[in-house]
């Protein structure tokens, strides 16, 4: 038996991977207090994206990856929602098919014609764009899923990546409907 | 053209219109010209404390004793940050504090300049919201925001933070305090008649129910504690309170179980352990009331009814959760109730006997007994002789943090809302005397106590001072064991009684440090004395620091043990020789 008054932790439920969506006023310290949210609370972040995406009503879009009991998840939605700066969120499993997500990663390859066009190739499937060509080197740009992003990466490193710069997941819904 | 104000005028004007007549505060470089310009509005009374901690305690005891928001008034840099510890006790605690801190000019900040600080960032945790006032423009809108969001919804400290130049520079005022400002579409009304009819099922049903209340009830007004009352006497259901909640329903009632949780009755703990319905109205499941979480109540439908939609769900799971004002929630129940099902009027009470009969049964342990001297002064008879002493009066009673706060809960009687000031979520020892100069200002005539211990009351004991320069009467009653109690407790019961820096090896002679200060001191040391002592004590018309000297061994009971469910507590000094704590994991404390 514990000598603490405090409860010892019971066994955490499976943990899911879910993309929160979170609409907010675009005004200052607001990412610090979505960001101070999950770090006070112990809630983890896979990857972050915010961007502006209304000027006119000063709308900021925040992508959040991160992992959690069922019940955590829970309470990250709610916690969200009582921020003053918050408009809406949005929840998707990582699993929903009815989701798209992607992130966008720029990769920088080094080295003769022939390597750099194997790198190219082995890019193909996640939409290349060239964006910088020269003698030496070439810079890739790719929009694909964190873990293919992953598998990519560490391929190419043996082709001659030298630098790679990513984005955190973005997300949307398919078919016509959005989330109100 | 329009008249221009400066940004300190219409600080006044905002805080005018918001209605405050009360303002604790501290000057400082950063706020000069805020405080230049309080000569100019004899409407509302700045209160002088002597450190920014104080001030921000006498805001929540005037903002829990009245209801309405108490306001800071903080210089930059060492202002804001010793105003940290208040916001955060108000935030645990659910406390409405508009936290006014002035700060660097616009032009300066980031620079390290002096008495800088990022206020801003270090009170984001601990506020509901705060802003840093960038354009003079914005000003009278954020202030008034600021009053809505402090105290709409579930109650909280906010904070605004207005650079000294903005203070200087000159806009048009507009008053916004008559407009309800959209938040962003939050909503605290979201109840249906659905979840009303089924909770009127469930309780219909219940063989064994149980109403667990806490301090939402307080915060839902005056008007939700007669609800309660009318709720709990037509329902015939036992009713326990969280330690926020007390003087909700009256604390002699019959159908009052006492406080639950850690120290809470027996009869009380046990009813929620083995209750078949459990009616959460505006308290959380704090760690201190569920104990041990696997076991807490297990059988039992639970239904949790409060304001603040991420309470639901977050410690406990509960079977319905209803999200709404308590005061508006309980309204419905009674009315829906009277309407639909008049048949279950009739045979609740019935329906509930045997479950009474098991509730006395628990009641027969008098779990709050203690054995009584008559050469030292027992802490808990210090507490019931001034609870004897006081009833007849109006009293409202602060307190520190420790085992008197324990004491008192257990052993004083509350039967109105807001007059029960005491810092639960937090724990901040040091609340008492400056809420009880808050309460005071609040309410003049009254009798306001702080209920202290010695360890605690030296935290804050600078604010008597403050007390002595506005005439306010507040008592002081020190249980004086020279212990940090509840310390020296757990490390008799949980660490082999080793006395780890727990005892005070030099205090201060409390009659003469009251006489320092201008007040009056006044000691008691046995229990022939006391109540004598205790009649002087109230009939000063000045403060008191009162120097209880009681027996420096006692442990305050019941107690539920560390890992142990509610149906397994520690009693008094006899049942404890047959339960002894044993194992490891201290690593938890």
């Amino acid at each position: 038996m514990s000598k603490s008054a405090y409860s010892n932790p019971t066994k955490s439920g499976k943990l899911n991977t879910h993309i929160i969506v979170v609409w907010v006023d675009n005004e200052a310290g607001v990412l610090a207090r979505v960001v101070g949210l999950f770090s006070g609370r112990g809630y983890n972040i896979e990857s972050l994206a915010v961007a502006e995406v209304d000027s006119k009503r000063n709308i900021s879009r925040i992508t959040i990856v991160t992992t959690g009991t069922p019940e955590v998840i829970a309470q990250i939605k709610l916690q969200l929602k009582k921020l003053v700066p918050v408009h809406k969120v949005a929840d998707f499993m990582r699993t929903d098919k009815m989701v798209i997500f992607k992130e966008m990663a720029l990769i920088k390859v080094v080295g003769n014609n022939v390597k750099v066009n194997k790198a190219f190739i082995a890019c193909k499937k996640f939409n290349p764009v060239i964006l910088d060509k020269t003698k030496k080197s070439v810079v890739i740009q790719i929009t694909a899923l964190r873990r293919e992003i992953d598998k990519l990466t560490k391929s190419l490193k043996s082709k001659g990546m030298v630098s790679v710069s990513r984005t955190g997941a973005v997300a949307m819904t398919r078919g016509s409907e959005t989330f109100k | 053209m329009p008249k221009l104000y400066s940004g300190a005028e219409i600080v006044f004007k905002c805080l005018e219109d918001q209605k405050v007549s009360h303002l604790f505060g501290y000057p400082g470089g950063a706020v000069l010209p805020i405080y230049d310009e309080l000569k100019n509005h004899p409407s509302i009374k700045h209160i002088l404390v002597r450190h920014e901690q104080g001030a921000g305690h006498a805001a929540e005891g005037y903002a829990r004793s009245t209801g309405k928001p108490g306001v800071v008034l903080v210089t930059s840099g060492p202002g804001a940050t010793n105003v940290v510890t208040a916001l955060t006790d108000a935030y645990m605690d659910s406390v409405p504090i508009v936290c006014i801190s002035g700060q660097v000019p616009t032009h300066l900040i980031g620079t390290d300049a002096f008495q800088e600080c990022d206020t801003t960032g270090i009170t984001r945790p601990c506020t509901k919201h705060n802003w840093l006032v960038k354009k003079i423009e914005d000003l009278p809108k954020i202030m008034h925001d600021a009053f809505t969001v402090a105290i709409s919804g579930r109650p909280g400290p906010v904070l605004v933070d207005i650079p000294k130049d903005i203070q200087f520079a000159k806009t048009v005022y507009k008053n916004f305090s008559n407009k309800v400002s959209k938040q962003n579409g939050k909503n605290h009304k979201s109840f249906s008649i659905n979840e009303i009819n089924k909770l009127i099922d469930l309780m219909s049903k219940s063989k064994k129910p149980v109403f667990y209340t806490g301090g939402g009830v307080v915060n839902s007004g005056p008007e939700a504690s007669n609800l309660l009352r009318e709720l709990v006497s037509m329902t015939g259901f036992p009713i326990t309170s969280t330690l926020q909640g007390l003087g909700c329903f009256p604390g002699d009632d019959n159908q009052f179980l006492g406080m639950l949780g850690m120290h809470g009755t027996y009869e009380a703990n046990n009813a929620m352990h083995d209750c078949d319905l459990m009616i959460n109205i505006g308290a959380r499941f704090d760690d201190r009331i569920t104990g041990k979480i696997d076991e807490f109540s297990p059988k039992s439908k639970k239904v949790h009814i409060d304001i603040d939609p991420s309470s639901i769900n977050k410690n406990i799971k509960v079977d319905l959760p209803i999200i709404g004002d308590v005061g508006e929630v309980m309204q419905s129940i009674i009315k829906t109730t009277k309407k639909n099902k008049p048949s279950f009027l009739k045979s609740n009470k019935q329906n509930i006997a045997k479950w009474w009969s098991q509730i006395d049964k628990w009641r027969a342990k008098k779990s709050l007994n203690f054995i009584n001297s008559e050469k030292k002064i027992m802490p808990q008879h210090a507490v019931q002789r001034l609870y004897e002493l006081t009833k007849k009066f109006d009293t409202y009673v602060t307190t520190e943090v420790g085992q008197h706060q324990m004491w008192a809960a257990q052993h004083y009687k509350f039967n109105k809302p807001n007059r029960w000031m005491t810092s639960g979520g937090l724990g901040t020892m040091g609340y008492g005397v400056p809420a009880a100069v808050g309460v005071q200002i609040a309410h003049p005539k009254k009798l306001v106590i702080d209920i202290a211990g010695e360890a605690s009351v030296l935290m804050t004991m600078q604010e008597m001072s403050t007390a002595v320069q506005y005439n306010l009467p507040i008592k002081i009653f020190i249980l004086n064991n020279e212990y940090m109690g509840m310390v020296r407790q757990w490390q008799e019961l949980l660490h082999e009684k080793n006395y780890s820096e727990s005892y005070s090896a030099a205090l201060p002679d409390f009659v003469k440090l009251a006489e320092a200060y201008g007040c009056v001191g006044i000691r008691a040391k046995t229990p022939d004395e006391l109540d004598e002592k205790i009649l002087e004590m109230i009939n000063v018309d000045k403060p008191v620091i009162f120097d209880c000297v009681v027996d420096q061994n006692e442990n305050c009971f019941p107690m539920i043990p560390s890992g142990k469910p509610h149906n397994q507590m520690l009693l008094g000094p006899q049942d404890q020789k047959s339960k002894k704590i044993s194992g490891e994991g201290k690593k938890l404390v």
